[in-house]
């Protein structure tokens, strides 16, 4: 089959290229790309002063504070245990494991709506969490606390699912070779592992942050949306879009929009080193 | 144990049994407080009345209404994206041309943007003050506050499933098999359904699967679009937000259970096809 790799400036024998190539273009612009300049166009609209005057209110500034350091938190948690819980997958068995390996999806599986509804009953005062914890002084619904427990909960598959094929596919002879020369397990771990793992770990940790700061339907319910406490800047959008407030939820969308893109930017470096990476060692 | 026969403790290579188990246990207990106590909860919440209270919430016409509105919505937006997510990977994977790259990355736009966004960009598009509103209501085209808005921008939450699936299963297959059936002979799409289907549909199937858990738990984007009028344009999740915001809870987790229980089967489904295919990156 050699015969038509021939040279690569030889058109390729299959057809469609117009037709599906036409398509994908048309669709995307339809669906994505025209919707989304909507935004960008519809922020032109407004002064500087306008935009500068919404951005800098008290109410959006804690909106975005809150949001960034609920995202945050929850991110490290989720970087923590998403990669113990891919590291326990991948080197050891035990039973249960395949139900455990499926049941990190869930979050994915699971609409937002429904983890925001059973988590806020869990935490609730008479809810199977809630009373143990309330009594101890331990509010969890409508805190920060209660938002970053949900974001934990959204953000730990894109950990756990980064993390776990980089540690499957690892050659672990760099491991023998490690041991080969004396290297105790400690040192292994650290100067051997990590260093392989900690480019997907990173890529882990921004998907879930990207995600966490645009989660809507699992916080909605249980923050209680309280401006300046609890209030994230999805909710406040959603907020100035029901009131009609174009302008106000437009300059916030903007600019959670071009975080996204800067965030997705980012993911895609990382991801590029550590593919670089992995081949360098493979 | 040790083929090249090097001289080294064993135990180098892994943790002590203790640790081990130590860290089985910590996963396990984080998975059961985060997932699995969530997941067992909406069934009991569902059913603390008793059954036939739950078999009334379902029944209930307005929670019929929202079901079948969000199979339409989600099997057209399934439907849609396949179409896409084929003749994506078609032109990605079978032909060279600049701007590949930049191309998969618009492609994996949508998962970038908060679901909040997704619904709003199609108001400020065809709401009442949006740039197309005026012509499409002088036309009595209705899209917010409508089943097309609430299609619309459930397709943007999943562009991206069956596409990014996709691209990388077709460009592992290369391009050999399909050239040699067109120098037999074979037409263009002889050669799609005979060939490259049959190869990637396993694949496939595992996308679409995705693709419809999202589509039909879809909350964000949908809720801004969607107006929440009752019996037309509420999905089962907006559904379960307005019965949950009445107190009415054991209604709420009853309709609920439905949608938790389309999700223990996609995660079963998952599974299954992931050990058919041998897949082991199961990617968001």
């Amino acid at each position: 089959m050699k015969l038509f790799a021939a040279s690569p400036a030889q058109r390729s024998v299959l057809p469609g290229f117009g037709l599906t190539m036409g398509f994908t273009i048309l669709y995307l612009s339809l669906i994505v790309l025209i919707p989304l300049s909507t935004l960008l166009l519809k922020t032109v609209t407004l002064s500087w002063e306008h935009f500068w005057q919404i951005m800098m209110s008290p109410r959006t500034v804690a909106a975005f504070k809150i949001s960034f350091q609920t995202a945050f938190y929850s991110a490290v948690v989720d970087l923590i245990f998403g990669t113990l819980v891919a590291w326990v997958l991948v080197r050891y068995r035990f039973a249960g494991k395949e139900m455990m390996d499926a049941l990190v999806d869930l979050p994915l599986a699971l609409p937002t709506a429904v983890a925001g509804i059973v988590l806020t009953t869990l935490f609730s005062p008479n809810g199977w969490l809630g009373r143990y914890l309330i009594p101890h002084g331990i509010q969890v619904n409508y805190t920060p606390l209660g938002i970053t427990i949900a974001l934990v909960f959204i953000g730990l598959p894109f950990v756990v699912r980064t993390v776990q094929p980089i540690l499957s596919e690892m050659d672990r002879s760099n491991e023998e070779a490690a041991a080969s020369i004396g290297a105790n397990r400690r040192q292994i771990l650290w100067k051997v592992i990590l260093p392989e793992v900690w480019p997907a770990m990173l890529t882990g940790f921004t998907l879930a942050f990207a995600r966490n700061l645009g989660e809507y339907g699992s916080i909605v319910f249980i923050s209680g949306n309280i401006p300046l406490k609890t209030e994230i800047t999805t909710i406040l959008i959603v907020g100035r879009l029901e009131n009609y407030d174009y302008a106000g939820a437009t300059a916030l969308a903007f600019s959670m929009l071009v975080l996204s893109f800067l965030l997705l930017f980012v993911i895609n470096f990382l991801q590029a080193r550590s593919r670089q990476r992995f081949e360098a060692f493979a | 144990m040790n083929p090249a026969g090097q001289s080294f403790d064993e135990s180098h290579l892994s943790e002590p049994r203790l640790v081990r188990w130590f860290l089985i246990a910590v996963a396990f207990l984080f998975l059961t407080f985060f997932l699995g106590i969530p997941l067992i909860a909406v069934f009991v919440e569902a059913l603390r009345k008793g059954f036939s209270l739950y078999r009334t919430a379902i029944v209930e016409p307005y929670t019929v209404a929202a079901i079948k509105l969000t199979v339409i919505a989600a099997g057209v937006a399934v439907f849609a994206n396949m179409l896409f997510g084929i003749a994506a990977a078609w032109a990605i994977t079978k032909f060279d041309f600049p701007g590949k790259s930049f191309l998969i990355t618009l492609i994996d736009l949508p998962f970038a943007v908060s679901p909040v966004i997704s619904g709003m960009v199609y108001i400020l598009l065809f709401g009442m003050q949006g740039y197309l509103g005026p012509w499409l209501s002088s036309h009595n085209i209705r899209i917010i506050f409508a089943t097309p808005g609430i299609i619309l921008a459930t397709i943007f939450v999943t562009f991206p499933f069956v596409a990014r699936e996709l691209i990388p299963l077709m460009k592992a297959q290369g391009k050999e098999a399909e050239e040699a059936a067109l120098v037999l002979g074979a037409s263009g799409w002889q050669t799609f359904f005979k060939i490259t289907l049959p190869n990637i549909k396993w694949g496939l199937l595992y996308s679409l699967i995705q693709c419809n858990a999202r589509a039909m738990g879809e909350f964000g984007a949908v809720s801004v679009v969607s107006g929440h009028i009752r019996g037309q344009t509420n999905t089962l999740p907006l559904h379960v937000e307005i019965l949950y915001n009445e107190y009415n809870f054991t209604a709420a987790f009853a309709v609920a259970s439905l949608l938790t229980f389309l999700a223990v089967i996609t995660l079963l489904l998952k599974k299954l096809l992931s050990l058919k295919i041998g897949r082991k990156t199961v990617s968001g």
